[in-house]
């Protein structure tokens, strides 16, 4: 039976184009876009018309995007590399409770070893953040906000637009994780006030480990590595070319592909939200009902577990992710849906399912039939107690 | 034991075809125990007769290893001199489902926990 891959958040397959350009990248361009002889300049070329595409689909100049491994470096690079360009003279930064962990964490981190001030903003019911609680934390101190755009778990989608025109009138530099949008949603920085923008390949069906920094001009930032001075020195070490190459290709197929591919996705998801409140009892979106990405429909089942979820559909051939891993031995609901306001057992039972462009009706209506039964079995398991 | 990186054939049947599920009604004792770390819970109750286990019944809040324990474990009780079932372990649990992945181990004891609870509590209430 073929498997029905419902994950697409966590990562998408490379497009067949993409992979087939990056063969060909890897076996016949030899050179270190450094060198200035032939097959350098050849590489380079690539790296840069690259730069040219992921550029193009935000509205950026080439100059703008600084390549880096994914999008936890690019999230790193942001945080680290504005606190570091304003050491001495501010501090602060202003962040959310549903942030990635590259960004809560990388602040912590900053905050433990003294180098910030971390005011971390909570978020409500529906995981959006206030533009107003963002005006009111800025301080004549804080160096940076950092809103993401789309939710990776639960898909909510925050008002960065005015965020960003606060944080302008403010002075502040702004930053958004645009990982689960780009190639998703239109982003243009022409019009959109964000300074600083993570992308990530592997998101929109390039490969792994391959992302870029969008760095508005004039936007006040530190390297954070050291090395052979590359991407103008933002971000040192040798271009992982074929990779490069990827993202770009990746990020032209999926701006040109996004307009109906994100309404035709839309239309799944809401045939996956409807469906499921119809068919199970006490489901519990979780994430905004309307502001939310196109692909993701998350839902949380009273008296179940993540992982008895994921692995149930996993041997009926779905692949599906839940916010509360339980890996190590100790569960721990995700902070996403703690920030929420969920309680603990209620986030313990929560289903990601996100779809992507090989995702069908059919596939949907498979889902459809397979979840209630599962749902119904954990429960009785469990003894939880479901209105009818 | 050793340690699958996965579930077992058994262990998902187990969670897939969970045996016993459910609560008896006028139980000879009951127990519950459960994994703070995780907020797991596993709840068995049993009815005792001729110094017997006759019948076991689990309910289970948690992951896929807590609900095959805990399935498992009905299985493995019921039948039993009582003094036969106290001795039950969570290596036995292991035996049962081909093993857990690392680190699952205390759900076996979680489903261990109550049953031991569930047969001292019939213990007591004998007694009373």
């Amino acid at each position: 039976m073929r498997r029905v891959y419902l994950d697409h958040a966590a990562t998408t397959p490379v497009d067949p184009e993409v992979a087939e350009f990056m063969a060909q990248v890897l076996t016949e361009v030899p050179g270190n876009p450094s060198s200035i002889y032939a097959e350098g300049r050849q590489a380079r070329a690539l790296v840069d018309r690259s730069r040219e595409e992921v550029a193009a689909a935000i509205g950026a100049e080439p100059a703008e995007i600084v390549f880096t491994s994914g999008g936890t470096e690019a999230d790193n690079l942001a945080l680290r590399g504005v606190l570091k360009a304003r050491e001495g003279e501010a501090d602060g930064i202003v962040t959310t409770a549903i942030e990635h962990h590259a960004v809560l964490d990388t602040a912590h981190d900053l905050e433990a070893h003294g180098q910030a001030r971390v005011t971390v903003l909570a978020v409500d019911r529906d995981g959006r953040v206030s533009p107003d609680a963002v005006r009111a934390a800025i301080d004549d101190r804080t160096a940076l906000v950092s809103v993401m755009h789309g939710n990776n778990e639960i898909g909510t989608l925050q008002p960065i637009a005015a965020i960003g025109t606060l944080c302008r009138e403010a002075g502040v530099t702004f930053h958004s994780d645009a990982v689960q949008t780009v190639g998703a949603l239109e982003i243009d920085v022409r019009v959109l006030p964000v300074d600083l923008l993570s992308v990530n390949a592997h998101k929109f069906y390039g490969p792994k480990g391959v992302g870029a920094l969008y760095v508005r001009t004039g936007t006040r930032i530190a390297t954070v590595q050291t090395g052979g001075g590359q991407e103008k020195g933002r971000r040192t070490g040798t271009e992982n070319v074929a990779g490069v190459v990827g993202l770009g290709a990746a990020m032209r197929i999926a701006v040109a592909r996004r307009a109906a591919e994100s309404a035709r996705q839309g239309v799944l998801r809401d045939r996956l939200i409807a469906g499921i409140a119809s068919r199970i009892p006490d489901a519990t979106l979780t994430g905004h009902p309307i502001e939310r990405l196109p692909n993701n429909a998350s839902f949380c089942f009273r008296g179940t577990q993540g992982e008895a979820l994921v692995v149930s559909l996993d041997l009926e051939g779905f692949s599906v992710s839940s916010g509360s891993a339980c890996t190590s031995g100790s569960t721990d609901p995700s902070h996403v849906l703690l920030a929420l306001g969920l309680e603990r057992d209620l986030a313990q039972g929560s289903l990601r399912l996100t779809i992507g462009r090989d995702t069908t009706t059919a596939d949907i209506d498979r889902l459809l039939d397979a979840l209630p039964p599962i749902v119904a079995r954990l429960r009785t398991a469990s003894g939880a107690a479901v209105p009818a | 034991m050793n340690e699958p990186d996965h579930y077992t054939d058994r262990a998902l049947d187990h969670l897939t075809r969970s045996r016993n599920a459910g609560t008896l009604s006028g139980p000879s004792g009951t127990g519950a125990d459960a994994n703070p770390s995780c907020g797991d819970r596993t709840t068995i109750t049993v009815a005792i007769s001729d110094g017997h286990v006759q019948e076991v019944r689990f309910r289970t809040f948690g992951c896929t290893a807590a609900i095959a324990s805990a399935s498992v474990l009905t299985e493995l009780a019921a039948g039993l001199a009582v003094e036969e079932a106290a001795r039950l372990e969570p290596a036995d649990i292991l035996n049962a489902l081909g093993g857990l992945p690392p680190r699952k181990e205390a759900c076996a004891l979680m489903a261990i926990g109550a049953l031991r609870g569930a047969l001292v509590d019939a213990r007591v209430r004998a007694t009373a």
